[in-house]
């Protein structure tokens, strides 16, 4: 378990060392200790859907806002896919102004709460921290303090963003999630008239139907979504650009001068072995969105059902995967097991999660690769066949590929399989938007630094540009093309 | 919110809702469905649009009450709301001068029949309809079959009204004692029924195309539930149909699939029966 120390220097404090002194100030920050956050009990939180970290004190982030040196040359910032100044809003931790810093935040970043709790900073912002590369010594908790701040303000102050001017023009946002509500919020702070389209009943995307309840509680995301709207956004639900109306039809008949399309990740991948039909296997975004959109963990009240079983396995191991496996967890799976078909060191999941998992009682198996499903006469799932794999040369996207070892299969019972292996591009948008140029996966061509399609006046941002990445990420795209669509339309000019 | 302006009851448990929603009403091409939510803890089920009136801005659909959800939707009156409706959703069905097309449906849906039949004969198509129910009181949309048809069949269980038998026995007398020259078989209605319509005409090497109504959720193409076996590949009726060649289709997944959550259903029902009905 050589991999777990590098989590416990990322989650606890117990084992980070006085690091040495590098100036008479600073010398006094190094030694404090990153202060973790208080967990709720892995035996209590498997049996409930409500968040798993309990947050900072306004005193554990006093402390833990002390860790900052203040760099003169703050690597963080570089980090932020949205380059929030980091060490601007810790300094105002420190000092107390708690609401100032959240103010400092949303100037680049008007979802602190959610990114405070879904971002992955030990990749980005904490992963440069400087004080992280010093001997012994955790990065300052940068996410932890993000959420502090969010949490407070929501608490304490007016989440509410002032919308600072008046512009005659109209921006349609296509699709809800992480990227559109972040070019909305971005547009309608400097005045354009914008209006949110988007295909389910709910705003929010992934972050409704994919990201649990125990990660990132759903009255935060409404939250910030009712902010939105008091912002004057308007939003149209139930309608699915491509369908009900193109983009063509937005900017020609209902007089949009620009569009941003947001649609996020598409159609499910799936293992193409057989079996796969049964009833019982599915997809990481049905389960999810059974139990995240549609609430079915709380069957008194919500309509849509979902089964329940005793043995459970998650094929995949990103996010995703983590996130369905310990929500089958709760849903009462008893033996709810991860099989991948790489080793622990290929894992695309935050080491946050896999750790979180792993406390909690759910089993990794690696190099796992299954290659039937068995079903009974009502074609429902009952056991998995899968082989064992050693790692071989690295493959294109430079992991050791996995090649299996013959003779090696064996049955394991289970009631239910997900499979999260990750998605292929929505083909609705981009088959119904003539002049909008594809790559060869069928995602949407766009400049990586405007979101620039093809065909004038339409941007676009990620995962529908990108595959599937995270939250951040999208947001990020969805931060320059706000950019890029101001300068537009201001401009006229392609 | 999407307003119900008409609702009739059509026998069997079948109620027809026309519902106000202009958006969709004007896009509407004949085989597509819309997702609906009847209320704000409902669960979203496809149905697929038996008609739509750019005009009055309504879409009807036909739904049958089965479990709590159509039942709660049946409780709705005229003038009252549904609280989502998204669509129209899915790939249109093909429409084309195929030459002799033989349109089959059974029960409730020969409503959705009827405008594919209605666009076939438009684009040029010599149209033969078989329609089939229980009895002729339950036999749907007689007359308008009859005027976009050159000739319709009829099958009742009881013999009621035209050949005694089912909608496959029709077809099978059309094919072998009339010699009919077929290009085209739709069939819309039960599983069991396009299933059958679907092995007949294989025999017979007829392209035949049935539209598929499996569990969905998001119905975009995002969750993948409504995955079916065609041709021993992975589709979604959302996005790739519901239309599909009934050759390929694996009809006894499907049914499998359909019946998966019937237990969760039947609880989810009798609970809400208990509550409201004592």
């Amino acid at each position: 378990m050589a991999d777990n120390q590098g989590i416990k220097d990322m989650i606890d404090t117990k084992d980070t060392k006085t690091a040495p002194a590098s100036g008479v100030d600073n010398k006094e920050r190094l030694k404090i200790k990153r202060v973790g956050m208080r967990n709720q009990a892995p035996e209590e939180r498997i049996h409930n859907f409500e968040e798993v970290p309990y947050g900072y004190s306004p005193e554990e982030a006093s402390i833990e806002a002390k860790r900052c040196i203040q760099c003169k040359k703050p690597f963080c910032i570089e980090g932020c896919p949205v380059n929030i100044n980091i060490p601007a809003f810790i300094k105002l931790v420190e000092s107390g102004d708690f609401l100032g810093a959240a103010r400092k935040i949303k100037e680049t970043n008007s979802l602190p709460a959610i990114c405070g709790r879904v971002c992955p900073q030990e990749d980005q912002c904490e992963k440069v921290c400087t004080v992280g590369k010093k001997k012994d010594s955790a990065p300052v908790a940068i996410g932890n303090l993000e959420r502090f701040v969010a949490d407070y303000e929501a608490a304490h102050g007016n989440i509410n963003i002032e919308v600072t001017g008046s512009i005659d023009k109209k921006v349609a946002i296509v699709g809800g999630g992480p990227a559109g509500l972040t070019v909305a919020g971005d547009l309608r702070k400097m005045g354009y008239d914008v209006s949110i389209f988007e295909a389910l009943h709910e705003l929010g995307g992934v972050l409704m139907y994919g990201i649990p309840e125990f990660r990132l509680p759903k009255e935060i995301v409404l939250s910030n979504l009712k902010v939105l709207e008091n912002m004057g956004v308007k939003v149209y639900k139930n309608i699915v650009v491509g369908k009900t109306f193109s983009i063509d039809e937005l900017m020609e008949k209902k007089g949009f001068d620009a569009v941003f399309i947001g649609t996020g990740a598409g159609t499910p991948k799936f293992l193409n072995i057989p079996g796969e039909e049964l009833s019982g296997v599915y997809s990481a975004n049905e389960f999810l969105t059974r139990v995240n959109l549609m609430r079915s963990y709380q069957n008194e009240k919500y309509d849509t059902p979902v089964k329940r079983g005793k043995t459970l396995v998650v094929f995949g191991a990103g996010n995703t995967a983590m996130d369905s496996v310990r929500t089958g967890l709760r849903l009462g799976y008893e033996d709810a097991r991860i099989f991948y078909r790489r080793s622990r060191k290929e894992m695309t999941a935050r080491i946050e999660e896999v750790h979180h998992a792993e406390q909690e009682g759910i089993k990794f198996e690696f190099l796992i690769n299954p290659v039937r499903f068995i079903g009974d006469e009502s074609h429902t799932v009952t056991g998995v066949e899968c082989q064992r794999m050693e790692l071989g040369e690295p493959d294109e996207s430079g992991r050791r590929r996995p090649i299996p070892i013959p003779g090696s299969e064996f049955i394991t019972k289970i009631d239910a399989a997900i499979i999260a292996i990750g998605t292929n591009a929505n083909p609705i948008v981009p088959s119904s938007t003539p002049g909008m140029n594809l790559n060869k996966w069928g995602y949407i061509i766009a400049d990586e630094n405007t979101g620039k399609t093809t065909k004038k006046g339409v941007f676009a941002g990620g995962d529908i540009v990108t595959g599937a990445a995270t939250v951040i990420l999208a947001m990020g795209a969805g931060r320059k093309a706000a950019v890029a669509i101001d300068e537009y339309l201001k401009t006229g000019t392609w | 919110m999407y307003k119900i302006i008409l609702k009739k009851n059509m026998g069997e448990g079948v109620n027809l809702y026309e519902i106000h929603a202009p958006d969709i009403a004007s896009k509407a091409k004949p085989g597509q469905f819309i997702i609906l939510r009847v209320h704000g803890e409902g669960e979203r089920i496809p149905i697929t649009i038996a008609n739509s009136d750019q005009k009055k801005g309504t879409i009807t659909a036909l739904v049958q009450t089965v479990g709590k959800t159509s039942h709660l939707l049946s409780e709705l009156n005229e003038g009252e709301n549904i609280k989502d409706v998204v669509g129209p959703l899915g790939v249109p069905t093909d429409i084309e001068n195929f030459g002799t097309v033989v349109c089959v449906g059974g029960g409730f849906g020969i409503a959705v029949l009827y405008p594919i039949a209605r666009a076939l004969k438009e684009a040029g198509n010599r149209v033969i309809s078989i329609i089939g129910a229980r009895r002729t009181d339950l036999l749907l949309m007689k007359k308008e079959m009859e005027d976009v048809s050159s000739e319709v069949l009829i099958a009742t269980d009881d013999g009621s009204s035209g050949i005694k038998g089912l909608v496959t026995d029709a077809l099978r007398n059309l094919i072998e004692e009339k010699k009919e020259k077929i290009d085209r078989v739709i069939a819309v209605g039960p599983v069991i029924m396009m299933k059958a319509v679907s092995d007949m005409t294989r025999e017979k090497n007829i392209k035949t195309v049935v539209s598929l109504n499996p569990i969905m959720i998001d119905g975009t193409g995002m969750c993948g539930a409504c995955r079916v076996l065609v041709g021993g590949k992975t589709k979604f009726a959302c996005v790739d149909g519901p239309d599909f060649d009934g050759h390929l289709v694996d009809f006894n997944n499907l049914m499998n699939r359909l019946r998966f959550y019937k237990k969760e259903e039947a609880q989810s029902y009798e609970c809400h029966n208990k509550e409201h009905h004592g």
